[in-house]
């Protein structure tokens, strides 16, 4: 079923609010990753206030759909998105990679309820997500397993070992979300190490590929409803994002992979998002 | 003298004693283990005969998972596994799980503290003919180093079965290490087994060394405390089966009495077994130390038997070793 324009509003301005705790959060961090959790906001405002089957009050309910997150790096669009979600208060955001924290640096499931696996060191989150899938349909359980991954990781080896094991098991109720930014630490993807074909690589493998625009509420959801309809193989979705995502002098610029705004920076910053880049008003504008 | 109350082996010291591989302990081990919670999933890296996986596979199909030739995947299946509630034991190679995988081991189930069961096989010199590519020998080292790892390095077939049905019901991730070749059952099934707990095969009123001996080499061990009494050195042989968390107390009672310790392991003895007792006794009870294992060296093809001799680790060469300790003790 379609989402009706208001719903499409709803998220995005659920989506803004979580690019407005991310800046936040990391000008008060002092350190963290920028152009990630900006790029993958709009997907994580549609997983928690639409497509997932989740509780905030009750993190670990078995019947929960399981969001893997493999590049831990943008756990700050996670960590915002489950504070907007109602798993703990926003201002906690503020303590993200601080001694003592539930939110550290880089996503740890024993620290923080909710959480699904431990992740950060790439490559590895589709092998879990794999695991966790493969665990379920043993069980004949009903719910879905979505595994987010950055482009830049298929690099790593041990994701293809985990696409040619969900492949062969055809675990459909495994869907797969790659955040095609085309950038990594060291430049653009294309240039470190070229991953096109990508969708025809995965679909050699035996998955279900589609793209999408990943700033696109209606179509990613379309896309998603869609993998849900594919019993042969697990789904990917090649999400084309943006990096940066809502702040436009630093979209598509890999140097702000790996680095937080500075606080006057992060004032403009939140300005752009507040003011939609000055066509809207809005009282901090 | 023998310790009676362990009910060890009637044939400990014949000829024909009877000789199984610690990997037979896994497959039986995994079946008892699978019997008895259906939770238990094997994970196998297409070396499921050589494992002992297919044991397990032929009693439970739909509990076995094959992998393929792939190592990383295979740690970060198992974490999956087990966070969906699964208890699974994933086996290949030590020198492919943990050593290709170190790093999925360390973060996704590690860190993520999850109950899975790694099982290392082949591991050490007596893996014989295939050569130093394959006879890991530092994987007790990379593995006690991880926080919240359990390590256990069975003496003999049989207690390799008790170990895996142990591990089965201990929570949080477990690493057990296997051997290929057949080696001396000097354990029955009635011998005591508990993970964290030390065992005396050997014990004496007045030793005047300790063996502290892990895995299949402790029936060495063995074998030079007897020669070492009939020339008149009474001895004490500790087999330390769990390397992590160390029997603490068994220890400190063996070297209290005895003044000074030789170590034994099939590993590399920088990091290994013997590091391990050495630093515990360095700030507890530090007594002067001989470490027996393979010297920052890899292993070579080879007979096992040829290969632990070669390596200085026989019976021979702890006897030696023991008596040498001796003569210089103050």
């Amino acid at each position: 079923m379609s989402l009706s324009d208001e719903q499409v509003r709803a998220l995005e301005t659920k989506a803004e609010a979580i690019r407005e705790t991310i800046i936040q959060m990391l000008v008060e961090a002092k350190s963290g990753h920028t152009a990630g959790p900006l790029g993958m906001a709009d997907i994580f405002a549609a997983f928690y206030f639409n497509i997932l089957n989740h509780r905030s009050d009750n993190p670990g309910w078995e019947e929960r759909d399981r969001l893997i997150l493999s590049n831990g790096h943008i756990c700050p669009v996670r960590y915002a998105a489950m504070a907007h979600a109602g798993y703990f208060p926003v201002e906690e955001c503020l303590t993200l990679r601080k001694f003592g924290s539930r939110l550290q640096g880089h996503p740890e499931r024993l620290r923080l309820p909710g959480l699904e696996t431990t992740s950060g060191p790439l490559g590895e989150g589709l092998s879990q997500a794999s695991g966790i899938a493969y665990a379920l349909k043993m069980d004949d359980k009903k719910q879905r397993v979505y595994c987010l991954m950055s482009d830049g990781e298929q690099e790593e080896g041990n994701i293809w070992e985990a696409v040619m094991f969900a492949g062969k098991y055809k675990l459909h109720n495994l869907t797969a979300v790659m955040d095609r930014n085309n950038i990594q630490i060291d430049g653009m993807t294309e240039d470190v190490m070229p991953l096109e074909p990508v969708a025809d690589k995965y679909r050699a493998f035996n998955w279900h590929v589609l793209e999408v625009d990943g700033h696109n509420m209606r179509q990613f959801i379309e896309a998603v409803d869609e993998a849900k309809t594919i019993v042969e193989k697990p789904t990917l979705i090649i999400a084309h994002t943006i990096p940066g995502k809502g702040v436009p002098e630093i979209e598509f610029d890999y140097r702000w992979h790996g680095k937080p705004p500075t606080p006057e920076e992060g004032k403009r910053f939140l300005k752009e998002i507040r003011t939609m880049n000055g066509k809207v008003p809005h009282e901090y504008a | 003298m023998l310790n009676s109350d362990l009910k060890l082996s009637a044939s400990i010291f014949a000829d024909d004693i009877e000789k199984a591989s610690t990997r037979d302990g896994f497959g039986k081990g995994t079946i008892e283990a699978g019997k008895n919670d259906p939770r238990i999933v094997v994970l196998c890296a297409d070396l499921a005969e050589s494992t002992r996986a297919e044991w397990f596979q032929k009693e439970f199909p739909d509990r076995f998972v094959e992998m393929g030739v792939a190592e990383q995947n295979m740690a970060a299946v198992a974490a999956g596994m087990a966070n969906a509630g699964k208890i699974p034991f994933m086996a290949s190679y030590a020198a492919f799980n943990p050593g290709r995988n170190y790093e999925q081991i360390r973060t996704t189930i590690a860190l993520n503290h999850v109950s899975v069961k790694i099982c290392g096989m082949h591991a050490g010199v007596s893996v014989g003919p295939d050569g130093a590519t394959h006879q890991m020998l530092e994987d007790i080292g990379l593995m006690r180093m991880l926080p919240g790892m359990t390590v256990i390095v069975p003496g003999d077939a049989e207690e390799a079965r008790k170990a895996v049905v142990a591990a089965a019901t201990t929570d949080g991730p477990v690493y057990i290490r296997f051997g290929r070749t057949a080696t001396p059952v000097f354990t029955t099934s009635e011998t005591p087994f508990q993970i964290g707990k030390a065992i005396t095969l050997w014990e004496s009123n007045a030793p005047k060394v300790a063996i502290l001996s892990t895995g299949s080499l402790s029936y060495s061990a063995l074998i030079a405390a007897r020669a070492l009494s009939e020339s008149g050195i009474e001895s004490i042989v500790l087999h330390v089966p769990t390397v992590k968390p160390l029997d603490e107390k068994a220890i400190l009672d063996a070297v209290q009495s005895a003044g000074c310790v030789v170590t034994v392991e099939e590993h590399q003895a920088a990091g290994g077994f013997g590091s391990v007792i050495a630093e515990f006794l360095s700030q507890h009870h530090p007594v002067p130390m001989r470490l027996l294992g393979v010297m920052d060296t890899f292993g070579q093809s080879g007979e096992p038997d040829q290969l632990l001799k070669h390596y200085g680790l026989d019976a021979i060469h702890i006897e030696e070793a023991a008596r040498a300790l001796v003569s210089i003790k103050v």
